[in-house]
């Protein structure tokens, strides 16, 4: 079986009827443009958010990749770039999306409700991709690019070029969550 | 009789465990995966294992980390009391060839220097979290667990009264696993340390982590209570990636040590399924 003519391929920017469209459970191929930001960036964009100033990057319809990279090895230009833990990010998300007009979200974990909310509010969605998989999701990164703060090393904002980049949505615009469902389904009674 | 180790050696060997962990699972992480693969019930699930299985080996291949998440440098190390180092400490030898092995491997620099105010990167992946414990002998044995952060996060230690019995830890282990969910990547490795003191059995529930996959605990009730424990955390739903599934857990390790009559600590860690350690005997 090809297991992309299951999957939905979607290029980036996300309009909000693409957005729309998706359900939690959807596998998903992201083709396009996405950037980094994790703890230390999202710190530093909530401070700019806060004091009027503009942001180092445009967001509008955008995703934003959870990740921390390992550097690039010059031999070949490899590197392994997996989800990491979403809900560290929760205090600043609700801000972000709504000051941003961030389309989209990649990371892996549950999201507290007022990011889920958030995600109603806003019309954006939550994917999670493979956690611990940064060698396979490494090879899906064509390009990647320091956008700002290079002092932050693995936290700096990269702009990713991406092919075929598998994920699930989690966490869709209506507020159903793959995270409750899922394990729901699979639970012993007690 | 003495032996001596160079400082030099430590540092070349230091260095080889961060590139052989960041790159190469133990065997015994991969068959357990493999085993955990034909357990799954969930589609979804199943086909995320399978994922995982051909990320270790192109990590392997291509010699790109397995995860970007390259871990703080947490190591076990057991020095013999008829050990020398020439020409430095264990310590310093040890961080040095941290800070070597993730440069030149092209690891993730993860740690910050100042946990609160400046969190500054120190680029290294230095310092190195190193326990120490001296035996007999004339042998030096290094052991490199490098501990993701996403997993890390959900360590727990609950000090039970004596009265909560096997039901107390029971529910401690499960609660942990119910609120860690998708975040440290099931399916995990679930290390529990179970008596000594409150920071005693932290560390062993660490170095629980580090057992083969799946041997049991020498003591036959706790080698019980270890399986009774991965049933109930399977039971519990949360599946690969926390998305829903029957595989929560490769394995559950209890280590124990005597406690106080008041006191019945309990420390869980978990590690994700990208189990890294890599040991090394000179």
């Amino acid at each position: 079986m090809n297991m992309k003519a299951t999957m939905i391929q979607l290029t980036t920017p996300l309009s909000k009827a693409t957005i729309r469209s998706l359900q939690a459970g959807d596998q998903v191929l992201i083709t396009g443009t996405i950037y980094t930001a994790r703890d230390a960036a999202h710190k530093r964009l909530a401070e700019l958010i806060d004091k009027g100033k503009r942001l180092p990057v445009d967001l509008e319809n955008q995703i934003v990749y959870y990740t921390g990279p390992t550097p690039k090895n010059p031999a070949n230009g490899s590197f392994s770039a997996g989800p990491t833990t979403s809900s560290r990010m929760d205090p600043y998300t609700p801000l972000l999306l709504e000051k941003t007009g961030l389309g989209g979200i990649i990371g892996k974990g549950n999201r507290t409700p007022p990011v889920v909310a958030s995600l109603k509010k806003e019309t954006a969605v939550y994917f999670a991709a493979d956690g611990g998989c940064g060698a396979l999701l490494g090879a899906c990164i064509k390009q990647s690019t320091l956008v700002c703060w290079d002092d932050l090393g693995p936290e700096a904002i990269y702009r990713f070029t991406v092919e075929n980049f598998p994920v699930v949505v989690a966490i869709d615009c209506k507020g159903n969550n793959l995270y409750e469902n899922g394990p729901v389904r699979f639970k012993k009674p007690s | 009789m003495m032996k001596t180790i160079p400082y030099s050696r430590i540092v070349e060997t230091v260095r080889d465990l961060c590139l052989q962990a960041a790159f190469e699972l133990p065997a015994d992480v991969g068959n357990a995966l493999k085993k955990a693969q034909r357990a799954e019930k969930s589609a979804t699930g199943k086909a995320l294992i399978g994922r995982c299985i051909t990320n270790f080996s192109v990590a392997k291949e291509t010699k790109i980390p397995i995860c970007q998440d390259t871990g703080i440098a947490v190591f076990f190390v057991e020095l013999g009391d008829a050990v020398k180092i020439k020409g430095g400490t264990l310590p310093r030898a040890i961080n040095e060839g941290v800070g070597r092995g993730y440069t030149e491997g092209y690891l993730r620099p993860s740690m910050v220097s100042d946990p609160l105010y400046d969190r500054k990167n120190t680029f290294t992946n230095t310092p190195a979290i190193i326990h120490m414990e001296i035996v007999e002998g004339d042998s030096l044995s290094i052991t490199l667990a490098p501990k993701g952060g996403g997993s890390e996060n959900m360590t727990t230690l609950c000090m039970l009264k004596p009265a909560e019995g096997e039901a107390g830890v029971i529910s401690a282990v499960v609660n942990t696993i119910l609120k860690a969910g998708g975040n440290p990547c099931p399916p995990v490795i679930v290390g529990i340390g179970i008596g000594g003191t409150a920071e005693h059995a932290v560390k062993m529930s660490k170095k629980a982590l580090v057992r083969h996959v799946g041997t049991a605990n020498k003591n036959k009730k706790f080698s019980v209570l270890e399986k009774k424990l991965l049933t109930k955390v399977n039971e519990s739903g949360v599946g690969p990636g926390g998305l829903g599934g029957s595989v929560t857990a490769l394995a559950v390790h209890i280590e124990t040590c005597a406690c106080h009559i008041a006191t019945m600590p309990v420390a869980i860690s978990l590690s994700c399924h990208v189990a890294r350690h890599a040991t090394v005997i000179l």
